[in-house]
């Protein structure tokens, strides 16, 4: 970013930048085990970063939690532990059990799979290493009921959340004390935009999954979606049969849930170009959102999902 | 004039996307929210602001298109509320109940409104969403006029020191976009606004449903010739670069350490600016240092200005840490532990006068007790009545106590040493905003004496720890009787002791104060204070007080070194201390003759981890008696 201050007066990015910093620092300040939620997609990438500048010359004083659900795109692994190296950083990961004894795939599982792989895996490694605030990456911008969450969300010792008995938030003064059992979910780049997050990638070189850039990569299309055979797990249906195309990701998750768009974009900037000229909001790309019609985020979120 | 909308997303993404990212790159940020009643077009609004910047997607609007065939109130248009109105249940009544945060950008800026609510219950919603601001935008239904709910916005938007604030009279075609009629609007209003010292606001005839006056200049309104909304949001000054030309402060967040030859300091400029060699002082031990780094990821920085995180290095090894305040050497702010402050309640539960909180005020967490409201102001008339407490959504002026000074400014010149929260010690819920006036006279003027003889040394002659035995328990539970043995006790040991009992306090230190919850919060609080001079003096002191409430006992704990208060529970069951009755009172209260009576008609909150309970059903008060003595001794 600009080291010059541009007659004192700081840019929109400036200004998220210090925000979500100065949310951080107060999360380490007053919580006893915090922890960063790591997707390893762009949000993710760029919340790294932010804990990063924030500690610096410190490492982020906490460690890294990846939710895995063994089914991520394999360049996704590969970025994680180059990151959680480079940051100086413990990387926890942690795969739900039941789910790994039951075989539980996106395949045969449907809804199932995001539950017990995401929800329930959450649940259970927050409450392993008894975490008390925990940092994620979601933004008000992605989803109606996410524009009204507060930057820091509190949860009771089930993980339920209510949406009716927010703290207010008032000035930049979070008030991060609860009960035992009591955690807190905390969101410091909430009030960033998409493009906000890809001018900021842009703007300080950050390393993201090179799946954000198209390239030519082996799909098949299944029910409109373009789907990505990334390893040989991958059932094709008869008469299936992988074919190269030109495609990247808008966003990233299990491999076969997350639909590709075609796409010649293989800068920055001209992702930025693709994704500012598109008329298709960002979540569409995966399957999560449409499960419970309209108020489908609402409720996973009651339930525990992030 | 320019017909075409200011600020969709041009051919210049298409043509040359780095001149645009470019252009992106230097645009600032402007806060607003939007307050009307509940059928003023708000929603409406901002939905025309996100759909006119392009921030709906083509899924988004279809989305949008069926559900307004479904839950609409616009007929066969598309209903822009409902892309904003976010939760289920809100959906289905039709209401917005919360803050809601959205973005959109214009060639000039990025914009984050904070979409409140209107209706009267929701005063909390509107202030947090209005702490933020930099501008607020009220709205009007042309046909309507100023309402009860304009004047409450605009006084919050004011309380919460938004200078910058837009009267948008919206449904101007309802009204046939009808001069007269706006201008009438217009005078009310600012008749009311200079009445509540607002000094300047823009009004503009709009239909955030039609469009008019939104982004472009209306064909409707030929007879208005100021700027159109977002010709004006793009132009007015943020709040940030007034902040960078005030005194430097900035609240020391995190102490920087990852090995011996680094110490920094981090945290976010409040005001003014700092570089490299200035000289500041910290507050508020007043040791002064000139800054040798500023230290970033990407480098040092020579200067920093308001609304930038950093890290600090000093050119010497001063003590400072979280809660601390870096400021201009010769320009520094002043601490204090007694203020004036406006209050607005945010919590079900209404202030309890004289009970502790804790008081968040930029990095720094005190206890705070507030005093009864000098008045409280009636949002709907503005008038000032008296009060005795404050209710959920009340606005009051009271005067605050805090156990230790505080670094503070005046809320009008420093939002964030002047802004601060209340929360409530057992719920941990927050419950007030604050924004501190002044500090009092006589905490300027009393200030602590330094004595050569200190509590280690009365300690230290009387050969003992000192310590506050708290016994609490329901009346009659046995609490006199056990301290009594105790002290004997005690006293046959050769140690000082004091007991404090609860009946004799009240004929003499006490006797001004009754029953009431207030009464009882400032009761304990006196005996916490004189047991705590008594231990400075170097005494065992016992207490035998029913002390019914959990915050004032764990009150007297804060107020002591840890590990000198010594809760005793005496747990008699009510039937018990009922059945016993030593002094007639139950019987009495069971009458209807005593009000406030612990147990039947005021709560009992049992300690959750007292150092001691003593359960009176199955050990006899000599029992009890060694078994806290002993202790006691195991302790010192």
């Amino acid at each position: 970013m600009s080291r010059l201050l541009d007659h004192y007066r700081l840019t929109h990015l400036q200004r998220l930048e210090a925000e979500a910093i100065h949310i951080m620092r107060e999360v380490v300040a007053e919580a006893d085990n915090p922890v960063m939620l790591y997707s390893v997609g762009k949000d993710s990438a760029v919340m790294l970063h932010l804990a990063r500048k924030a500690f610096f010359p410190s490492p982020p004083p906490f460690p890294l939690l990846h939710v895995d659900t063994t089914w991520k795109f394999r360049e996704m692994y590969r970025l994680r532990d180059r990151m959680a190296a480079e940051s100086g950083m413990t990387l926890l990961v942690h795969q739900n059990p039941e789910a790994i004894e039951r075989g539980i795939n996106p395949f045969d599982h449907g809804a199932l799979h995001t539950d017990l792989w995401k929800t329930e895996g959450l649940k259970q490694a927050l409450d392993h290493y008894g975490f008390d605030a925990a940092f994620g990456g979601a933004r008000r911008d992605e989803e109606k009921s996410r524009a009204k969450e507060r930057i820091f969300s509190f949860r009771t010792a089930t993980h339920g959340w209510d949406p009716k008995n927010q703290r207010p938030e008032l000035w930049n003064l979070y008030n991060a004390r609860k009960n035992k059992g009591e955690s807190i979910r905390v969101f410091p780049i909430s009030n960033w935009t998409e493009l906000d997050i890809w001018q900021y990638i842009h703007l300080n070189d950050v390393p993201i999954v090179p799946l954000y850039f198209a390239a030519e990569r082996p799909t098949v299309e299944r029910d409109g979606m373009l789907l990505m055979v990334d390893d040989d797990r991958f059932r094709l249906l008869p008469g299936e049969e992988p074919v190269l195309r030109s495609i990247r990701f808008r966003t990233l998750g299990c491999y076969p849930l997350t639909g590709a768009v075609e796409s010649r974009a293989t800068t920055l900037p001209q992702v930025i170009q693709e994704t500012l000229l598109t008329t298709t909001s960002e979540r569409q790309g995966r399957a999560i959102d449409k499960d419970a019609g309209g108020a489908g985020m609402e409720v996973k979120k009651q339930q525990g999902y992030f | 004039m320019s017909t075409a909308p200011a600020y969709v997303v041009d051919d210049l993404v298409a043509r040359d996307i780095d001149a645009y990212l470019d252009s992106h790159q230097h645009k600032t940020m402007l806060r607003f929210i939007t307050c009307g009643s509940v059928d003023d077009g708000k929603s409406t609004l901002i939905g025309r602001l996100l759909y006119d910047s392009k921030m709906i997607f083509e899924d988004q609007l279809a989305a949008l298109e069926s559900d307004s065939r479904k839950q609409g109130t616009q007929g066969q248009e598309i209903d822009f509320a409902l892309l904003v109105d976010g939760l289920a249940a809100e959906r289905e009544q039709g209401i917005t109940i919360d803050v809601a945060y959205r973005f959109f950008n214009t060639e000039k800026r990025k914009f984050i409104v904070a979409d409140c609510p209107g209706h009267e219950q929701y005063t909390r919603n509107m202030v947090t969403g209005a702490s933020t601001a930099d501008l607020a935008v009220i709205l009007i239904d042309a046909r309507k006029g100023v309402l009860t709910q304009t004047r409450r916005h605009s006084y919050l938007c004011h309380l919460i020191g938004i200078r910058n604030i837009v009267l948008a009279v919206n449904k101007m075609d309802l009204v046939g976009y009808d001069q007269p009629t706006f201008d009438t609007i217009v005078a009310d209003y600012a008749a009311f606004a200079q009445s509540i010292g607002i000094e300047t606001f823009t009004a503009l005839p709009i239909s955030g449903f039609k469009g008019d006056n939104i982004t472009a200049r209306s064909a409707n309104t030929p007879w208005y010739d100021g700027p159109t909304l977002v010709e004006h949001l793009e132009t007015v000054e943020v709040l940030a670069s007034v902040d960078a030309d005030k005194p430097f402060r900035m609240p020391v967040q995190w102490v920087n350490r990852p090995h011996l030859d680094f110490r920094g300091f981090s945290g976010l400029i409040a005001t003014g600016r700092v570089a490299v060699g200035d000289r500041v002082r910290v507050l508020p031990s007043g040791k002064t240092s000139a800054v040798t780094r500023i230290v970033t990821l990407d480098g040092d920085l020579q200067q920093a200005v308001a609304g930038q995180s950093v890290t600090l290095c000093f050119a010497d090894e001063i003590d400072c840490s979280r809660g601390d305040v870096i400021a201009a050497a010769e320009q520094p702010p002043e601490a204090a532990d007694q203020f004036e402050a406006t209050l607005v309640w945010l919590d079900d539960a209404a202030l309890r006068v004289g009970r502790g909180y804790w008081l968040k005020l930029g990095t720094q967490t005190v206890s705070a007790t507030v005093q009864q409201p000098k008045y409280v102001v009636n949002v709907n008339t503005l008038e000032q009545l008296a009060a005795k407490t404050l209710d959920l959504n009340a606005i009051g002026v009271a005067e605050l106590t805090t156990d230790r000074a505080i670094v503070f400014e005046p809320y009008a010149d420093n939002r964030t040493l002047g802004g601060f929260i209340l929360i409530d010690k057992l719920t941990n819920a927050t419950v007030a905003a604050g924004m501190l006036h002044f500090s009092l006279r006589r905490a300027q003027n009393v200030h602590w004496q330094a004595v050569d003889v200190g509590r280690e040394a009365h300690a230290a002659l009387k050969e003992q720890k000192p310590a506050v035995l708290w016994f609490t328990g329901l009346s009659g539970s046995g609490k006199s009787t056990i301290a009594n043995l105790v002290e004997k006790r005690l006293h046959a040991l050769g140690r000082h002791t004091f007991l404090l009992d609860g009946d004799n306090v009240r004929h003499g230190l006490n006797k001004d104060l009754g029953f009431t919850e207030a009464d009882r919060i400032e009761n304990i609080r006196r005996v916490g204070e004189v047991a705590k001079l008594m231990t400075d003096a170097g005494l065992i002191v016992l207490t035998a007080f029913i002390s019914p409430f959990r915050a004032e006992r764990e009150m007297v704990r804060a107020m002591l070194p840890a590990g000198e208060f010594v809760e005793v529970f005496v747990d008699t069951p009510f039937a018990e201390a009922e059945r016993r009755d030593v002094k007639g009172l139950y019987k009495k209260a069971r009458a209807g003759l005593l009000k406030n009576f612990t147990g039947i008609d005021s709560p009992y909150e049992r300690p959750e981890a007292p150092e001691v309970r003593i359960d009176t059903t199955v050990t006899t008060p000599e029992q009890a008696a060694e078994q806290i003595v002993d202790l006691l001794l195991r302790r010192a």
